[in-house]
């Protein structure tokens, strides 16, 4: 179709002006590749600089994260355990619910109520994670404290179930286009063979959806990974290292921000961390963002076949 | 699809059981979304008064204001559209009317889809060092909006695309042939008629850089600003930073501040979320 235009396009080009758009609008898409080279040469140059001052020993090999004090710990794995842990309990919310929800979208409702469920919930995708931050911090941690006795005011537990939510309409919507995109032939086999409705989504439609479940569920942790105002909100500011839910943590992104918010001058060490987080936070969302993108190629080359 | 009910099955407990469940997960969270807006509103409706709106911070939670903030995130949200859709509109039309299939075509590609998952934050750290140190904009307007544009490029390029992807082929080449050049053909035809469904792409991604928050407090946007924006490198804060400091602090007074600023801010992404969703609507009757 594109040579077709292009061969025609050829005899009617007036060559100067029609060049310069043409280039103008190179450049414009260029600036995309340029964005990704500028956020990995930043982090990059910075991050060298953290690694001249602090060895890979005393990051990797410590469990305590204590740069903005006198007794000085650079061990990374205090941030990424309170990322895990918010992250996992987000994932344990949203999976089920966005899967189950999914599933009535798709398979149970009609194609009207399809076409207005699926843009509510993506409605909480839209939300602004400060809005989250305030709920989980004003309304889900004090709820939770009378079930659940020695749960701190900021804690892994509420930020984590709040986050969940957020992400829950990434994981709903993007399994609900797997699920749906199940050719209805497959159903109808199903069904004729004798299965019932139930037996069918469980043993035809969900296996043939998985990798796009799967893909939606990487996108999902991805985001968790990467959410930062619910957790710099509720989950409070002390790095450790513990899987406990109901004590005050702090995830590499709520790090990010304690630093920033304070008056810390460029080219200092501790001005260097935030970038060294920043580092291993592209490096965990970009291996996860490359296997879904994997997980969905994976699909295309399925539904060829 | 979806009419393809499994008749035998449809008497069984476990069945009816299953079905139950799926609705309730569909409405658990819809259900909470009406609790979170709900909260907001009991928390902060009283506190809704002009003097709120029109007042500036303040250390006594009754006296402070959102006028700053409010007038931080409508100069940001100019700026930023300002910068970012000629650039992101720019890009698609390179892919979709220009570029031919190829390397760099695909690297393009791939990259803005790479994009789009990295977290806001990490611009965040990109705005920091690259514009306000290294072209040295300083903590301004200019530095955040800049920053606010790269990160909505992706959603911009890729609803773009895909409005411009819904323009016939046919209709181009009916303008080769009356003569026209490929730039005419963009201009006068093929982006008039896609434009309902760039602006719908465009106005979400403008809702969605309104409600950030962490990218700006990386660069370094204050969280006390007694002062209206007056030019592009002035000091800013935002409504969302501007929430965010209020929720941070631990006096009752504040979180009252909070809710009510939440309000205003639910009440900006209703308006922009309307006019797409309007605009998509319009946009859908004209074409089918």
């Amino acid at each position: 179709m594109t040579t077709a235009v292009s061969r025609q396009d050829l005899r009617c080009s007036r060559a100067v002006s029609e060049r310069i758009i043409a280039g103008a609008l190179l450049l414009c898409a260029a600036l995309s590749v340029a964005t990704t080279a500028g956020i990995i040469l930043v982090l990059a140059v910075e991050t060298a600089s953290f690694f001249r001052d602090v060895s890979f020993a005393q990051f990797f090999g410590d469990t305590q994260w204590t740069p903005l004090f006198a007794q000085k710990h650079f061990g990374i794995w205090a941030l990424v355990a309170g990322t895990f842990l918010t992250s996992v309990i987000a994932i344990a919310v949203a999976l089920p619910l966005g899967l189950l929800a999914a599933i009535y979208m798709s398979e149970y409702a009609s194609e009207a109520g399809r076409r207005v469920l699926k843009p509510s919930v993506e409605v909480l995708a839209g939300i602004p994670t400060v809005i989250y931050g305030y709920f989980a911090l004003t309304f889900l941690t004090p709820m939770l404290q009378k079930a659940i006795p020695g749960l701190a005011g900021f804690n892994a537990l509420s930020a984590g179930i709040i986050m969940g939510v957020m992400i829950l309409p990434i994981i709903a919507s993007l399994s609900e286009d797997a699920i749906h995109a199940v050719p209805a032939v497959l159903r109808e086999g199903a069904f004729a063979l004798g299965g019932g409705k139930l037996a069918t989504i469980r043993r035809v439609v969900l296996p043939t959806a998985f990798s796009g479940i799967g893909a939606s569920v990487i996108i999902g942790v991805s985001r968790a990974i990467g959410e930062t105002m619910i957790v710099a909100i509720a989950a409070g500011q002390q790095p450790r290292f513990t899987f406990d839910p109901r004590v005050p943590i702090e995830t590499m992104t709520a790090y990010i921000v304690q630093v920033s918010l304070g008056d810390t001058p460029a080219g200092t060490l501790e001005y260097r961390t935030i970038f060294a987080v920043g580092m291993m936070l592209f490096l965990f969302t970009m291996v996860l963002n490359v296997a879904s993108h994997y997980l969905k190629r994976h699909i295309l080359r399925g539904a060829q076949t | 699809m979806s009419q393809t009910q499994g008749a035998r099955g449809d008497g069984l407990a476990p069945e009816r059981a299953f079905k139950a469940i799926c609705l309730l997960a569909l409405a658990l969270p819809l259900f909470l979304l009406l609790v979170l807006v709900g909260k907001a509103f009991a928390d902060g409706w009283p506190r809704l008064t002009w003097d709120f709106l029109s007042g500036y911070p303040s250390r006594n939670p009754q006296l402070a204001g959102i006028l700053p903030a409010l007038a931080g995130s409508m100069c940001l949200m100019l700026l930023t559209a300002a910068i970012g859709i000629p650039l992101g509109v720019g890009a698609a039309i390179y892919l979709e009317e220009y570029s031919r299939p190829g390397r760099l075509t695909s690297l393009v590609e791939v990259n803005i889809s790479n994009l789009a998952g990295v977290p806001s934050i990490i611009y965040g750290l990109l705005g920091l060092e690259l514009f306000v140190r290294t072209m040295q904009m300083g903590r301004s307007l200019l530095a955040g909006a800049a920053t606010l544009a790269l990160l909505i490029l992706p959603m911009v390029i890729m609803a773009s695309r895909e409005a411009l992807r819904t323009v016939p082929q046919s209709t181009r080449e009916a303008c080769y042939a009356l003569g026209a050049d490929r730039w005419q053909t963009v201009r006068r035809v093929v982006l008039p008629m896609s434009l309902p469904g760039i602006l719908t792409g465009i106005i979400l991604s403008l809702a969605r850089a309104i409600g950030e928050t962490a990218p700006l407090i990386t660069i370094g946007a204050l969280t006390y600003v007694a002062f209206l924006p007056n030019s592009v490198n002035s000091p800013f804060t935002a409504l969302p930073i501007q929430i965010f400091n209020w929720i941070s602090r631990p006096q009752a007074g504040f979180h009252v501040n909070a809710a009510a600023g939440i309000i205003v801010l639910l009440a900006i992404m209703l308006l922009l979320n309307g006019t797409a969703i309007w605009l998509r609507a319009r946009f859908q009757r004209r074409f089918h």
